[in-house]
């Protein structure tokens, strides 16, 4: 038997998790391995911010268990921390803090030093045409720069995994691509990257996607396969076929 | 009135930048408008503008025939507007939230009671009825937001990105309803970043750096467009995007989902065609010409418009 740990960068085993009698998420079993663009999928309420949040250790499961890069998600939080990257959903980024401001919170948080954050950050943002030095407010910041921002913040720890919850709701095709050509390289330079969007062609440039429905796992596996199985020409009518 | 929007030559400046530049637009009364355009481009300026909650610094403006500098309480009161981040009261329940902006809307209460049935089943949330606001999921949370600006019927609906998050089958559905409450009468100005919704609007008007580039309806923009696209799908498909986009003829090279479009000028395209299947004849790619959608459109002025301030730079 190959050891499963050196491959699967997630690996979940029922997880599940209930608010009251509603349950969010039921029996997630996944495997996701290093290096893998993975999508979640699913109308609004299905479940995949709550899946990504457990997986993060920032809510913890009613029952079953998971391992994230190397650290149990129930008992050692602190170890996952330092290994992931999470960008939620509309960014939380301070408004009231510049831009500069932002990345020191953040290298504090991740326990970076601020020189070294500092320089991660500068060359991610002069990349993406945002001056570290600009005095203006977050808030002031057009959307597509905030997005840019927000993933800086979640990597400057150098996690090995990254996880991004809507990081183009809102943003235009241009800037979506851009985006999703900053994905490919990190996923290119072995980062394992785990995202939500209801952008279904984005859906197209994950290696597999799961979608979920009520909490439950109604499909997963590479874009290609689903669609052949389910005699459909893309992801769009994929998920019109399998969601409505 | 044959206009329910005329703005006439707007200038907006927030300190020393500018959000609109000579701007100026008519949209029909009865009809769905679309906005689009990239970040900055002066959207949420614009549509802040006509609904009276910023003063017009320079130029003219009509909204509801109404004038923008001296009417803008009359029109406050007859449109309705959906903030691109809208605040739901996350302290009420579902149906508390639908009811509470019924009244805020002087909703009969007849009305409300058909109208509520409806906006359920576009947004699914009638089995969430009792739950707070402030615990539903992000998309559905957008989901409430949008049903509470539709509760009522203004002639005039002003929604900034109303599908914010929201997935595709609410999304598609939001659009059937849309197009319902048109005929029921309403005007519609919406902006969005999906160009498929921008297809199903019965004018789009595109905005970059606060100028208006295009006006017109989607057939019209779509067929007075001098570019032609092929779809190319292959196995390989990332190289064959560093292999092809650099091919003379071809202007730009752009990855929609599992495929490449290629845009080449209308007049040489068949032959840069020929060309190009003859160079790779071996690659074992399938090229097909398609009718060219707004997102091919867009990316192709946004691309010309970076070219033009490097050119300025």
């Amino acid at each position: 038997m190959p050891d499963k740990k050196l491959q699967a960068m997630v690996q979940t085993i029922d997880l599940t998790k209930r608010f009251g009698k509603f349950t969010a998420v039921n029996n997630l079993n996944l495997s996701i391995n290093k290096g893998e663009i993975f999508g979640f999928l699913g109308a609004n309420g299905a479940g995949k911010t709550t899946a990504i949040r457990m997986l993060c250790g920032l809510l913890k499961p009613t029952s079953g268990k998971a391992i994230v890069a190397d650290c149990d998600i129930m008992t050692e939080s602190e170890c996952l921390k330092q290994r992931i990257g999470y960008m939620s959903q509309r960014f939380a980024l301070y408004e009231d803090l510049t831009v500069r401001e932002n990345v020191l919170f953040y290298s504090g948080i991740y326990q970076v030093k601020q020189e070294q954050a500092l320089a991660t950050a500068e060359t991610m943002l002069t990349e993406m045409g945002i001056d570290l030095k600009d005095k203006a407010l977050t808030k002031s910041l057009p959307l597509g720069y905030k997005q840019r921002l927000a993933l800086t913040c979640s990597l400057l720890h150098n996690p090995q995994l990254l996880f991004l919850d809507e990081p183009t709701s809102g943003v235009d095709p241009q800037a979506r691509r851009a985006f999703w050509n900053v994905i490919n390289k990190l996923a290119d330079a072995g980062k394992t990257v785990i995202v939500t969007t209801h952008f279904m062609d984005e859906a197209e440039y994950c290696h597999r996607v799961l979608v979920m429905q009520n909490g439950e796992t109604i499909a997963l596996g590479r874009p290609g396969e689903l669609k052949t199985q389910n005699k459909v020409d893309n992801m769009q009518q994929l998920f019109l076929k399998l969601v409505s | 009135m044959q206009d329910i929007i005329l703005v006439q030559n707007l200038n907006h400046t927030y300190g020393e930048k500018p959000a609109l530049k000579d701007f100026s637009l008519s949209v029909a009364t009865g009809e769905l408008h679309g906005l689009i355009g990239p970040d900055s481009a002066g959207k949420t300026t614009l549509m802040r503008i006509l609904c009276g909650l910023l003063p017009i610094q320079t130029g003219e403006g009509e909204v509801l025939g109404l004038n923008l500098k001296t009417d803008y309480k009359a029109i406050r009161a007859q449109l309705g507007y959906m903030p691109q981040r809208f605040s739901l009261y996350q302290d009420l329940s579902v149906q508390e939230n639908l009811m509470f902006f019924a009244r805020l809307f002087s909703v009969p209460a007849s009305e409300r009671d058909k109208r509520m049935p409806e906006l359920y089943a576009f947004s699914r949330l009638d089995a969430f009825k009792t739950r707070k606001a402030g615990a539903l999921s992000g998309g559905m949370k957008q989901k409430l937001a949008l049903s509470c600006a539709l509760i009522h019927r203004p002639e005039l609906l002003i929604l900034d990105e109303p599908t914010y998050g929201v997935d595709p089958v609410s999304r598609q559905e939001f659009w059937q309803m849309l197009k319902s409450i048109q005929k029921e009468g309403t005007s519609i100005l919406v902006s969005t970043p999906y160009m498929e919704e921008a297809e199903l609007c019965d004018k789009v008007s595109l905005m970059l750096n606060g100028n208006l580039m295009a006006s017109d309806t989607p057939s019209d923009i779509i067929s007075k467009w001098d570019k032609s696209v092929y779809r190319l799908s292959a196995d390989n498909l990332k190289e064959m995007e560093n292999k092809l986009c650099s091919f003379e003829g071809i202007d730009s090279c752009q990855l929609f989902g599992h495929e490449l479009h290629l845009v080449m000028d209308k007049t040489t395209a068949e032959d840069t065609v020929k060309a190009l299947q003859s160079k790779f004849v071996h690659t074992g790619f399938t090229l097909e010409k398609v009718k060219p959608g707004m997102e091919d459109i867009y990316l192709s002025y946004m691309q010309s418009s970076a070219i033009e301030e490097q050119f300025d730079a």
